[in-house]
């Protein structure tokens, strides 16, 4: 056996342990797309909470159609995060001749779902007693919680950017009246810097 | 000086061989179409190799049916994550030694 050989061998284990624990082809890009859809999303939630001049959240209790318009936004943020997602995995995915619908990427949707759905199912209970204030720091904190947990089936830098949506959710628990400014932060801004981090470290 | 060729395992030089034993050493269990799709081979040459690690006793077999799909899944033993450490070391030595 020749130091090539060798090397060769030596690189093939390296990549494939890396490749059947890890789902490899999530894209910086879809991170950058999906902070651009969280900021877009938070202006017009702005205009529907606060038009033009600031009021404390709490304030806005009890108004129905805010609080539905609101849910609206934040699931057209959610479906056009998802489907970039899918859409930039599946292209990388086909670019390192892996499939994107493999026991890794089953396993990340494990990881990350039972997190967000008890998640969802909390936030959704604070929006039907009427604890609007603490939704947003409900939601960063259940996806910073989802991303420590799926971060051993993604990049460990994964594991980074859930410490520090953990670190804007309680942050944010502590001002109740400024939640979409958190929001904006935990998911436009980090996502947009994630992502760029992530693209150019692994996407070129 | 030793010679490190002695302490490669011949099991795994083969390089499928290696491949199989590196992926069951990341994860729990595998299964034999997982393996197929990511190792991107058939399944005449993967059941071969897998064949002979499960000889060696480096890896261990569960067969079970999932709606009534046969399902196989393969275990790294101790003599095979062993085996897979003495020849990663051995590689390494290799490298080494012709480096200089």
């Amino acid at each position: 056996m020749r130091k090539e050989s060798a090397q060769s061998d030596i690189e093939s284990i390296r990549q494939l342990m890396e490749r059947s624990v890890k789902f490899v082809s999530l894209s910086g890009l879809s991170g950058i797309l999906a902070g651009i859809y969280a900021l877009i999303g938070a202006s017009f939630a702005y205009q529907q909470i606060y038009s033009g001049f600031v009021v404390r959240s709490i304030e806005y209790q009890g108004n129905i159609p805010i609080v539905t318009n609101l849910i609206i936004i934040a699931s057209l943020v959610l479906i056009a995060s998802l489907v970039t997602g899918w859409w930039f995995s599946f292209r990388k995915a086909k670019r390192l001749g892996t499939k994107i619908w493999d026991k890794t990427s089953k396993r990340l949707l494990i990881k990350l779902g039972v997190p967000l759905v008890i998640g969802g199912f909390f936030t959704l209970a604070l929006v039907y007693n009427g604890y609007y204030n603490l939704i947003g720091a409900s939601v960063l904190l259940f996806y910073g919680l989802a991303l420590i947990n799926a971060s051993s089936s993604l990049f460990e830098e994964v594991r980074y950017l859930g410490y520090c949506e953990l670190a804007i959710g309680i942050v944010a628990t502590l001002f109740p009246g400024y939640a979409l400014f958190f929001w904006a932060m935990g998911f436009g801004l980090l996502h947009i810097l994630y992502g760029s981090l992530m693209y150019s470290k692994y996407d070129r | 000086m030793k010679n490190p060729f002695e302490n490669l395992d011949k099991i795994l030089e083969h390089r499928l061989r290696l491949q199989i034993v590196s992926v069951l050493v990341a994860n729990d269990s595998y299964a034999f179409n997982e393996l197929k799709e990511l190792l991107d081979t058939t399944d005449g040459n993967l059941a071969t190799h897998i064949k002979a690690l499960e000889r060696e006793k480096y890896i261990s077999v569960t067969k079970s049916f999932i709606e009534k799909k046969p399902n196989t899944r393969y275990k790294i033993s101790e003599r095979g994550r062993s085996a897979f450490k003495k020849h990663l070391d051995a590689l390494e030595e290799l490298i080494k030694q012709q480096k200089k």
